[in-house]
């Protein structure tokens, strides 16, 4: 039995073929409805796409963003929703940025230290709302969500002088990190530098496939996310799953905000970008929850992002890349159910074909059998 | 649910689980490495592409061919950006009016949700590289961007709104004593209230509002020690709400309103207008912030009801800095707009408050206390 076939194929690359195109479409409509060039925009981004520095920029940014969604797409395999991915990342990046300012250890070691603190604290928030919705049955929608809101005070307390925080001017940030904690990036030279955190992003996607499909781990959470009382029925243990999921996708959350964190700012202040986390749920539902899926979601958007800062200089405005990725998100689930339901269809039509010729062939053959077992 | 539709669902799940890849487990290793290649190839491609491209800081000089001057003047908000009826808008405006009074171009442009600082750098190298001079930063948020672009790009002009931490030979750090100014609407406050508690609303809890917290509770303090001061904020960053969301400011005037206050003071920019529009309906008295609110047009149905503003000329600083730019003389170093130099201050546009003139003598004494140095007004609450 073959599994790998041509079907398979077309509707996974489908749905989110048949999103971009529709979403291209769609802005076009808008953009010939305000009387602009319907294809220009695009152009001058592919344009300005093409410069090194800007690649750089992308390339940083959906490293951030691949980790952010990553975050996501493990509560999305176990059908948890994870809306506080942003809230993990920023208290995990603050949290990190105080401990890594404040302790001198040798290069490895130092980085290690940050991550793992990032880890602990960005598994700590989510399993929150782990424990919240395995012992209380709160839905972790509505508690995580809450728990950004918690996380922006908790943060916005810490960071105060009068806690842990410096004030400089009139920014307010967790003091510089030393140099022995900085993450080694990929120099380029005018282009800029790559995060050296691209590499362990790419290495924690690989992972996440790793373990999702082959660990029993992996096995019991995607059995789990299909139908819990299956699941039950087969021995899995949901509420561990649960609570373990929440976990894990909290510490990968921790991870999203350390590309900018150990690669650029050095420090946790005011400005410290916020939303990955939003950002994340768009991609991992655009990549479908597959790692490679992911990466190239990630790389879009980051594209977007970038690229449209270059229709601000050329008579456009850059808020037509942010249309285009609210059209993305609305053309992924419209042409995910559309995709869902075409396959299905063909699966019933297959499904039919093949107990027709079966009952044809048990017509055709019936009455020999019969002759035979006469004779 | 019919079986093939159970089927499918459950098919459609192992297919975006493994992507279509067998579950049958031909060989783990070499899916493995499979998608180890894959993700090689991905990021060896992205990288030899960046390797070959030129950036966009060479290509321009070829493509674009712009002179380095005359250009005009760039403005590179902080989130929030246009639109906000207060700090964002002044900048525009005094851009605006330089421009105008100057003949020259102009671009503003607004940030995204969620940048970091390498995307402010590639802005304010962008608009530099454009041929913008001078090219202005509003917003503490661009420090580090600043400091990086100033030294690309050290024929042109820097203006940083709100900082003076970073420094350089070709930045004008354009900083605001905002705590005299909100000294003076204290006093004032201290002053016309006749319920002896007065109330100040902060738009997002940041150094720079507290400033003006700072200020105005000490001149409460320092006119009449018996008088209250309730304070609240907005929000907390990184939600910028507090700027933005007048029911918020609605909401919390009420609050305030409801526990005696009878003069607010707001710092809290667009969501400030809700602060007024709460006051108004209760006829009391609001001291406005960042521009003459008196003489906005939106707020004209509540102007009976702002008692003053405590202006910061953020639209002059911005006006001044290109004109020093356009003189030949750019400007640079810390430039401080305080009481002395008008930078700050308390509006009287609203003819009953310059009737008062028991508060008049009061304000005036203040000011003259803070500008010969008699008063020391603290920036921190």
């Amino acid at each position: 039995m073959k599994k790998f076939d041509k079907d398979r194929l077309i509707l996974a690359l489908g749905g989110p073929a048949l999103a971009i195109v529709v979403a291209v479409a769609l802005t076009s409509v808008v953009l010939i409805a305000s009387g602009r060039s319907p294809v220009e925009p695009y152009a001058l981004m592919a344009e300005y796409a093409a410069h090194s520095d800007i690649q750089v920029l992308i390339v940083n940014q959906a490293a951030t963003y691949y980790l952010a969604a990553l975050a996501v797409a493990i509560g999305f395999r176990m059908n948890l929703f994870n809306i506080g991915v942003d809230g993990q990342y920023r208290l995990a990046a603050m949290v990190a940025a105080l401990v890594g300012a404040s302790v001198t250890l040798p290069g490895p070691l130092h980085i290690l230290l940050i991550l793992v603190v990032a880890m602990l604290v960005g598994a700590f928030w989510a399993g929150i709302a782990g424990i919240l919705k395995t012992t209380r049955g709160v839905s972790e929608v509505v508690s995580t969500i809450m728990l950004n809101s918690i996380a922006t005070s908790v943060v916005a307390y810490l960071i105060l002088p009068a806690q842990f925080g410096e004030q400089r001017g009139n920014n307010l940030t967790t003091g510089e990190i030393p140099e022995s904690g900085w993450f080694p990036g990929i120099e380029l030279g005018a282009a800029g530098e790559i995060y050296g955190f691209v590499v362990v992003a790419a290495l924690c996607g690989v992972l996440y496939w790793l373990v999702l499909n082959r660990t029993r781990f992996g096995f019991d959470l995607r059995a789990t996310g299909a139908g819990e009382s299956a699941a039950i029925a087969s021995g899995v243990d949901a509420k561990r799953m649960v609570l373990t999921s929440m976990l894990i996708s909290g510490a990968v959350a921790g991870l999203a905000g350390m590309p900018i964190l150990l690669g650029d700012a050095h420090t946790y202040s005011l400005d410290f970008p916020a939303g990955l986390g939003f950002t994340g749920i768009t991609i991992a539902l655009l990549g479908r929850n597959h790692p490679v899926g992911i990466a190239l979601g990630a790389l879009l958007i980051a594209f977007l992002d970038k690229a449209s800062a270059t229709l601000d200089y050329n008579g456009y405005e850059k808020e037509i890349a942010m249309i285009m990725q609210g059209m993305i998100v609305m053309a992924v689930v419209i042409s995910y159910e559309a995709v869902r339901r075409y396959g299905l269809r063909r699966q019933q039509q297959k499904v039919g074909e093949e107990l027709a010729a079966a009952a044809a062939a048990t017509d055709g053959t019936g009455p020999e059998n019969r002759k035979e077992v006469s004779a | 649910m019919s079986f093939p539709d159970i089927y499918a669902r459950y098919d459609a799940a192992e297919a975006s689980a493994n992507g279509g890849a067998s579950s049958e487990g031909k060989s783990l290793l070499r899916r493995v490495s499979k998608l180890v290649a894959a993700v090689g190839t991905a990021a060896a491609l992205a990288l030899s592409a960046t390797a070959c491209g030129s950036t966009s800081t060479e290509s321009s000089s070829s493509s674009s061919g712009s002179s380095k001057e005359g250009k005009g003047i760039a403005l590179a908000y902080d989130v929030g950006g246009r639109g906000d009826q207060s700090f964002n808008d002044a900048a525009y405006a005094g851009f605006e009016k330089a421009r105008k009074d100057f003949g020259i171009g102009g671009e503003d442009v607004e940030p995204s949700d969620g940048e970091s600082d390498a995307d402010k750098v590639q802005r304010l190298t962008d608009l530099a590289r454009q041929g913008y001079n001078p090219v202005i930063g509003v917003g503490f948020a661009y420090a580090p961007a600043v400091k990086e672009a100033a030294e690309k790009f050290p024929k042109t002009t820097f203006g940083l709104i709100d900082d003076e931490t970073v420094k350089g030979e070709n930045i004008a750090n354009l900083v605001f004593s905002e705590e005299q100014g909100s000294y003076l609407a204290g006093v004032a406050a201290a002053k016309a209230t006749k319920s002896k508690v007065v109330g100040f609303v902060g738009g997002v809890e940041v150094p720079l509002i507290k400033k003006f917290e700072a200020g105005f509770v000490q001149g409460v303090k320092d006119t009449d020690p018996s008088v209250k001061v309730r304070t609240q904020y907005l929000t907390q960053p990184p939600d910028m709400g507090g700027f933005s969301k007048p029911d918020l400011g609605k909401e919390a005037a009420r609050g305030q309103l409801d526990s005696d206050a009878d003069v607010l003071y707001h710092a809290a920019g667009l969501a400030g207008q809700g602060v007024i529009e709460a006051v108004a309906a209760k006829d009391k008295w609001v001291i406005g912030v960042d521009s003459d609110q008196y003489k906005q047009k939106t707020l004209d149905k509540y102007k009976d009801s702002i008692l003053t503003s405590m202006t910061k000329d953020v639209s002059g600083a911005v006006y001044n800095l290109v004109k020093s730019v356009h003189e030949g003389e750019p400007k640079t170093g810390v430039v401080r707009f305080d009481l002395k130099t008008d930078g700050v201050g308390l509006s009287d546009s609203n003819p009953a408050f310059a009737e008062m003139t028991e508060i008049q003598d009061a304000v005036k004494k203040a000011r003259e206390g803070i500008v010969n140095g008699d008063i020391k007004v603290k920036t921190t609450p």
